[in-house]
């Protein structure tokens, strides 16, 4: 050790003091994410307001650290929850054990099953940190209905796949319309 | 010295060829099939329609293999489920051949084409053939781009089963498994070419029709759900299990059928500790792959709403049961049963649904607590006839010693007496179809009509009035020389029901027909606990491990076993059910003990509904709330079958042992509660847990050897029997879905079963103004019951109504099989009794 090595230390000590503050006062200061960041996941509907999770399990699988779980039920034409036979019943996400990995969105095959950028997911209750079906269901846009409630997009779930998106863009597109 | 290797190799047994598979040498049995020769030497050959229970089909072409024989290869790639070994012969499967590999791919793009992309709604996802092979031997991409071919899906083809044509592939293992295995007309392929589709026999185009065939009758069969099972793809679902979980959900635990005295293997699937699903497990010696759909779907009961978990005691106030800690419980009754132990004594119904630990338990708590030989575990119909004959005839035989289901695969001749196969054994049913079918086994039936088993056991039928077949019986030698040559024959079977015990003299004419032409009979009951509960001694003449309650010194051995003072052990005969149940309602019973025991099945239920009113003390040990619950004072909770271990003895006396499926529930198994019982009545019965149990009754099975008498048996009395005006005689039996205990909760099972009907002939129809599908009823001083008549080739004089569909025949006529009963048209279908 040089006899000079200590005055060295104060050095840095000396320099940073002057220099621009980094520390966020969050959560005092909230801080928005860049617009695709992925954080909490959320079950998104069509454009009607069925819901697009079959409850296949699949995120449930394709989870490494066995933070999902889903039940699925089935659809009947006096009580329908997505288009098709089948829909989630239950849904629920462990927050506690989540990684956010983002396997769960890449094996949900109705792409239901998206994140979001709302990334507050810390707590002192563990109960709260399991998120449930009405939790994590997106919120209802312009158009849509709460289900149950027949297709409105067509005969079948085809129609949904097929036409779905098409009908979406051409409903932003008159909100926007609407809005100007 | 050295062997030479070479020798080794030419060395081909009798019956057996030599072939190469992929380079290999392979020793095969002549007629083995290519597909299972490869299996041997570990190569799979993908296949979907090959199953080794079922005829070979060639359906589905998955399993193309290439094929050479004497040195000349086939023009093109064979089927390996259709093609036979032979000497010499040179197969190359997908691993050393590409041309196989290339056909094999090809036919599995080719039945991708139409295959829906389902896999995450698809019931089969995560253990499907079809996924997994697709995975396996499949091109990674599809070369198919056109729109798929669909069909409006699912469609039901019973209550329980769902058919979603759009995931087919053609395979028939459905369909050849109704035909062949079952008998049943479930589904057959209909349409060809591309619409090639599973199907109904009435239209391809089935939307609403599809549960019924084309002459109006509904699909039902109680083998449907192996066809779910085997189905290698979604295509055939289960109304039950639809969506309730997936494969990597599941806990899978072996276990035994509780339902019936077949003893079917099964597996078990839980989630979070609640059974999802039950599936047929392999045993070849019992069940083969298969089971009945009861044994298969019904679980629920054990799930019930009501399921009674903690103890229940009467309030001594306001006469309503509550609920009470163990404690209390244990203590009230231990009281009252020591009370009525000094009184008039307690009688046990120990019922015909225990485990052989339980019932042994039953047994001994009896015996040494309570110190009576008033305990019997037949909640039936039961005579003293029956006991002699199964203390003959049945107590401590086993599939080596007696009759077995391999036996009656070799038999040459089986006659069914009083028992009728697919309602009362399912599995012995299908072993009598299997034989018949494959080895041209005649079998006999005598009964009142050429029932569905009659005709899919291609059996012969001997008709006669209900109550007269012991005389059927006895006029063989007579009138039926066929059938008794039939019975000389090396290996012939008699095969006899629990309906036996309600004709006198039937089990006496058993027992001298099989003295007179040496077949063997056996014992085929329909609940799963009755022939252990013989050999655990809950019945009234028999101790644990057979022996005698008269036998004196076996007695005393048992005394010194079980660590009692000399003459400890009741030596008077018990009373049997009825005994015990006439005993309370005369007050000559203190108190009673009742297992699982529903009084709508006891020969006379009003009689033990008074009875059980009469009793001073009722101890009721049941799973859900029962006529028995509603009038005990003090019910305690035990487990059911998922929730303990144990064993059955199925029918042949084989073990059935099982351990416990959903751990940790606390519920108590019998042996245990009777155990902690005892010790709160300063007895022990050394039965903690059902390993205990069974250890102690090994020891006592050990005294005496616990083998039947082979007594003759003598017949019952039976007072003469003669028709009143307006009168008939009734014949009636237990269907195999019904609306029995166990099943309750279950809707899609229940909608499988057998159309209620009263069946008569269209002579006696004619007689009493009865038309075909307008009701009738029968009647006596009790009460009516009144069924859509249905006219049927049977003798006359005779009705026949199924006995707990939908309501009890005991209880709403107090009578049953062989009774006379009062035959009348019916004007409203209302007035069910
Ligand atoms: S979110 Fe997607 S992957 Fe998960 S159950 Fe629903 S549909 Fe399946
Ligand atoms: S329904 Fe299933 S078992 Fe029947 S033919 Fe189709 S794929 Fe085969
Ligand atoms: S045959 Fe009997 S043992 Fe087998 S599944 Fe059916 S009820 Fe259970
Ligand atoms: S398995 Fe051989 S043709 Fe189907």
């Amino acid at each position: 050790m040089g006899m000079f090595d200590p005055i060295k230390g104060f050095g840095v000590t000396f320099s940073t003091m002057f220099k621009k503050v980094v520390t966020e006062q969050y959560p005092e200061e909230f801080h928005p994410t860049a617009p695709r960041y992925r954080a909490r996941h959320q079950l998104n509907r069509h454009p009607d307001g069925l819901e697009k999770c079959v409850g296949c399990e699949l995120c449930a699988w394709a989870c490494p650290a066995d933070a999902i779980f889903v039940e699925g039920g089935d659809n009947t034409e006096e009580e329908r929850y997505s288009p098709g036979e089948r829909y989630g019943k239950d849904y629920q996400i462990n927050y506690l054990r989540c990684i956010g990995c983002g396997l769960c969105v890449e094996a949900c095959p109705t792409r239901s099953l998206t994140m979001i950028n709302f990334y507050e997911l810390a707590d002192d209750d563990r109960r709260k940190l399991i998120y449930t079906k009405e939790d994590l269901m997106a919120p209802l846009l312009p158009g849509m209905e709460e289900p149950p409630h027949p297709m409105r997009l067509g005969d079948d779930e085809q129609d949904y796949y097929t036409y779905g998106p098409e009908l979406e863009r051409d409903r932003s597109g008159k909100d926007e319309e609407a809005l100007q | 010295m050295t062997i030479a290797p070479e020798e080794q190799q030419t060395q081909v047994p009798e019956g057996h060829v030599k072939l190469t598979i992929d380079g290999q040498e392979v020793i095969a049995p002549e007629g083995e099939l290519v597909i299972r020769t490869a299996e041997r030497i570990g190569t799979v050959i993908p296949r979907f329609c090959d199953h080794p229970l079922l005829d070979p089909a060639g359906a589905c072409r998955q399993c193309l293999v290439e094929v050479e024989v004497n040195g000349r290869a086939m023009p093109k790639p064979q089927a390996s489920c259709t093609i036979a070994v032979a000497d010499g012969m040179v197969v190359q499967t997908q691993k050393s051949s590409e041309v196989a590999n290339k056909a094999q791919e090809g036919v599995m793009e080719l039945l991708l084409i139409n295959h829906p992309l389902d896999c995450p709604i698809c019931d089969k996802g995560g253990e499907c053939p079809l996924q997994n092979q697709a995975m396996a031997h499949g091109r990674a991409t599809s070369r198919f781009v056109d729109t798929k071919r669909t069909f409006p899906k699912p469609l039901s083809i019973s209550s329980q089963v769902l058919l979603d044509r759009e995931r087919c592939v053609q395979c028939q293992r459905c369909t050849r498994f109704s035909e062949q295995i079952a008998g049943d007309p479930f589904i057959e392929m209909l349409e060809r070419g591309p619409s090639q589709q599973v199907g109904t026999a009435e239209t391809s185009d089935i939307v609403d029709s599809a549960s019924h065939t084309s002459a109006g009758e509904p699909f039902q069969s109680y083998f449907s759900g192996n066809t779910i099972q085997i189905c290698p793809v979604g295509a055939l679902t289960s109304a039950e299990y639809r969506f309730r979980s997936r494969p990597f959900d599941l806990v899978s635990a072996p276990s035994v059928c509780e339902h019936c005295a077949a003893g079917c293997a099964q597996r078990t699937d839980f989630r979070r500790g609640k059974v999802m699903r039950r599936l047929a497990g392999e045993d070849p010696e019992v069940n083969e792959e298969w089971d009945c759909d009861k044994g298969r779907f019904a679980f629920r009961y054990a799930a019930a709403r009501d399921r009674i978990r903690k103890p229940l005691v009467r309030d001594s106030g306001d006469g309503v049961l509550r609920e009470a800690s163990w404690t209390e419980a244990l203590r009230v009754t231990s009281e009252a049963l020591l009370g009525a132990r000094a009184g008039a004594g307690v009688g046990v119904l120990s019922g015909g649904r225990l485990t052989v630990e339980d019932a042994y338990a039953y047994a001994k708590f009896a015996r040494v607590a309570l110190g009576t030989n008033d305990i019997d575990f037949r909640a039936r119909a039961h005579s003293d006839e029956e006991l002699e004959f199964l203390t003959g005839r049945v107590l401590g035989t086993s599939p080596g010693s007696a009759v077995s289901y391999a036996d009656i695969e070799k038999a040459p001749a089986v006659l069914c007496v009083a028992f009728e196969p697919e309602e009362e054994s399912p599995i012995v049913f299908l072993r009598l179809r299997k034989s018949a079918r494959d080895r041209g086994t005649r079998v006999f039936h005598i009964g009142q009509w050429a029932t569905p088993a009659v005709r899919k056991t291609f059996g012969e039928l001997l008709t006669c009035a209900p109550g007269a077949e012991a005389a059927v019986l006895d006029g063989i030698a007579e009138h039926a020389s066929d059938l008794d040559e039939a019975l000389r024959t090396d290996g012939a079977l008699v095969l006899v029901g629990e309906r036996a015990a309600e004709v006198p003299g039937l089990f006496a004419a058993v027992d001298s027909l099989v003295r007179r032409t040496g077949a063997r009979a056996a014992w085929v009951p329909r609940r799963a606990g009755e022939r252990g509960s013989l050999d655990a001694g809950a019945a009234p003449t028999l101790l644990p491990g057979g022996i005698r309650y008269d036998d004196e010194r076996a007695r005393n051995e048992l005394e010194s076993l079980w660590g009692l003072e000399g003459g400890a052990l009741p030596a008077r005969r018990g009373r049997d059910t009825a005994g015990m149940l006439a005993a309370a309602a005369r007050g000559e019973l203190d108190a009673l003990v009742v297992g699982g025991v529903d009084p709508d099945d006891l020969p006379d239920p009003e009689g033990a509904l008074r009875a059980l009113r009469a009793a001073g003390f009722v101890l009721s040990i049941e799973m859900r709330p029962s006529p028995v619950t509603e009038l005990a004072d003090v019910v305690l909770p035990i487990a059911p079958a998922d929730e303990k271990s144990g064993s059955y003895l199925n029918w042949e006396g084989r073990s059935r042992g099982f351990e416990v499926t959903l751990a940790g529930t606390g519920a108590l198994p019998d042996c245990r509660l009777l155990d902690t019982l005892a010790v709160e009545m300063d007895v022990d019965l050394f039965t903690q847990t059902p390993a205990a149990a069974a250890a102690d009754l090994a020891k006592v099975c050990e005294l005496r050897g616990s083998t039947a008498t082979g007594q003759p048996v003598e017949a019952g009395s039976s007072a003469r029997r003669e028709l009143g005006t307006g009168q008939v005689w009734l014949a009636t039996w237990r269907e195999l879905i019904d609306n029995a205990s166990l099943q309750v909760d279950e809707p899609y099972l229940a909608g499988t079963a057998r159309r209620a009907v009263l069946r008569l002939s269209p002579a006696t129809a004619q007689r009493f103004g009865i038309e075909r599908g307008k009701p009738a009823s029968v009647h006596t001083e009790l009460g009516t019951l009144t069924l859509p008549a249905e006219l049927t080739d049977m003798p006359d004089d005779v009705v026949w109504v199924p006995a707990r569909s939908p309501v009890s025949v005991r209880s709403a006529l107090g009578a049953g099989h062989g009774a006379a009963v009062g035959l009348a048209a019916a004007s409203t279908e209302g007035d069910r009794g």
